[in-house]
């Protein structure tokens, strides 16, 4: 008896998985086979990478591409030197103002720059950084977010290791770099792996501040590229879609673990 | 007389000390004061100034104290917005915590392919939210999409689902529970491996069932899990308007809109900056009361560890 209600359930699980990869798979499956299959689904449809060439050359994606990656690499770039910073500053050094300060800083926390779209678009324009990069990754820079998670960390690290580095003549600079940043590492892994997604697949904020192919990323690319207006074959847009969600898919798929573990400890805080 | 030398000096060393101390972190903290003041605490600030300001369309802006607000009372679309967004977290919330924790309990079990079962949950969590809006787009186009396929296979007729009032809201829905469930099963999955296993085997020599099990030491041991999940999807709830700019902008008739896809409407489609940051005052006020709540009820040392 006991064993039947464990199979029902093992039967239960696996169907609300494969439910669960239904809209992924139904994607890769329009993407390559040619739009006569879109919705007919034959096992002996013709593989295809048509869709692809035809999206490619429909729309600027290399150029998307470059601009996303170009995009989360500053993103990330900027984050890691500003919070380990800051959070080098807030877990080692006793200083004026630390606590309201510390307080101040977690107010991105809630509030963060996803819904200060209206003023941050003053700011912006007013720095006429309007349509590029810098713009989209200006307001995400400083993280709040990652300034906690390194302050944590660095909290814990064991005084003795300080001291040691102190006696050998180590500057605080380079107490911070010798010893701090490589004990942070599974943090900052942590942390990276979080923020290239979040900024890989961010949508509104630059959807706001760009307006030309050269500073656009993909997502935004992207929705240009689907809007129904434009009358371009489905088949076509779910391909332009599987390029602009698979790099991450694929990074995901072969690091699983390791994305897994980190969106918790990223979560868990 | 050698130690009222060191005492006079000794004051004068500290003091200069902690000037260095102070000085030195102020300079590591320089940079990210810097950014957080522009881009995160000028335009809190900002934005409640602005709200008592009227828009200034080529010439200056005036004093105009609640009228912003008092407008935003009257707006039914600011009402719809509002009803909207609670109806869209009172649908996506309870759900999608229930399917983590059914996720979890499944993953957490050692059942034949759970790391499938794990990866399949998750999947949708690294997906941007543009390219799932496109996919389940598709889903719902009226005739030609799956759903409307797979009805006409069994005999329904078809239906214009994100088009109609009353069927667009549990649509994207459905997609939200679908894109966030497997997010929140793994702080669930977390809390179920630090749950001691003599505890089931004390309730198995005792003879209690499954559920009873489940309902009476499970569940009440997950709670500050359940709790943090649920702030975090309710804060969700109120962030998430990506999917509206593709699939319903919105409509029919603002029947879809949430409270931040306004605030961008007002802002940048009818160009009234000053309705939108009233708006986005109640929206903050929002995320500020949740943010408190949270700060409240959930004693943060349980999650910390």
């Amino acid at each position: 008896m006991r064993q039947q209600g464990h199979s029902v359930e093992t039967i239960a699980a696996w169907a609300l998985a494969l439910l669960w990869l239904l809209p992924v798979a139904y994607s890769l499956w329009s993407a390559f086979h040619p739009s006569e299959y879109a919705t007919r689904f034959d096992l002996t449809a013709p593989l295809t990478l048509d869709n692809f060439a035809r999206a490619w050359n429909q729309a600027p994606f290399a150029r998307y591409y470059l601009n996303t990656v170009t995009l989360v690499t500053m993103v990330l770039a900027g984050q890691l030197v500003v919070a380990t910073l800051a959070a080098y500053a807030f877990a080692r050094f006793r200083f004026f103002g630390r606590d309201v300060l510390f307080a101040l800083v977690l107010v991105q926390l809630m509030i963060m720059p996803d819904v200060l779209i209206v003023e941050n678009y003053r700011v912006i324009s007013a720095l006429s950084l309007l349509d590029t990069i810098p713009a989209i990754a200006l307001p995400y820079i400083a993280s709040a977010f990652g300034i906690f998670l390194l302050r944590q960390t660095f909290k814990s690290v064991p005084n003795e290791l300080v001291e040691a580095a102190r006696v050998e003549g180590a500057s605080s600079f380079g107490v911070l770099w010798r010893v701090f940043v490589p004990l942070a590492k599974t943090t900052y892994i942590a942390f990276g792996l979080v923020s290239v997604s979040y900024h890989w697949n961010n949508f509104l904020w630059p959807l706001i501040v760009t307006n030309s192919v050269e500073s656009r990323p993909l997502t935004v690319g992207l929705a240009v590229f689907g809007a129904p207006e434009t009358g371009v074959d489905w088949s076509v847009i779910t391909a332009a879609t599987v390029m602009t969600m698979g790099p991450l898919l694929l990074a995901f798929l072969l690091f699983q673990r390791q994305f897994v573990q980190s969106f918790m400890r990223a979560g868990i805080r | 007389m050698v130690s009222a030398v060191m005492s006079a000096a000794e004051p004068r060393a500290v003091r200069r000390r902690a000037w260095l101390t102070n000085a030195n972190a102020w300079l590591l903290l320089l940079p990210a004061v810097v950014l957080l003041a522009t881009f995160t605490h000028y335009p809190i600030l900002a934005t409640l100034y602005h709200s008592f300001f009227s828009l200034s369309r080529g010439g200056a802006s005036e004093f105009v104290g609640l009228e912003n607000y008092t407008y935003m009372l009257e707006d039914d679309v600011f009402w719809q917005v509002l009803r909207n967004n609670i109806v869209f977290a009172i649908a996506t919330v309870p759900t999608s915590i229930a399917l983590a924790l059914l996720m979890a309990v499944w993953v957490d079990k050692k059942m034949a392919g759970r790391s499938f079962l794990r990866l399949a949950f998750f999947t949708p969590t690294v997906l941007p939210m543009i390219a799932v809006a496109n996919i389940w787009l598709f889903f719902y186009t009226p005739n030609y999409g799956l759903l409307d396929q797979f009805l006409k296979s069994l005999g329904f007729a078809g239906h214009n689902w994100l088009g109609d009032p009353s069927t667009v809201m549990s649509c994207l829905a459905a997609m939200v529970v679908w894109k966030e469930a497997g997010f929140f099963m793994i702080f669930y999955l977390a809390a179920l491996q630090t749950i001691p296993p003599e505890l089931k085997e004390a309730a198995e020599v005792e003879g209690a069932s499954r559920w009873y099990f489940f309902r009476r030491v499970t569940l009440p041991l997950l709670m500050p899990t359940t709790l943090f999940i649920s702030i975090n999807a309710l804060i969700n709830s109120f962030k998430l308007v990506d999917q509206l700019v593709i699939m319903t902008k919105g409509g029919p008739n603002n029947a879809s809109s949430l409270l931040l896809y306004y605030i961008y409407e007002v802002a940048f489609t009818f160009q009234d900056t000053a309705f939108a940051a009233t708006l986005t005052v109640t929206l903050i006020a929002i995320l500020a009361a949740v943010a408190l709540t949270k700060f409240v009820y959930l004693d943060r040392r349980i999650h910390y560890q």
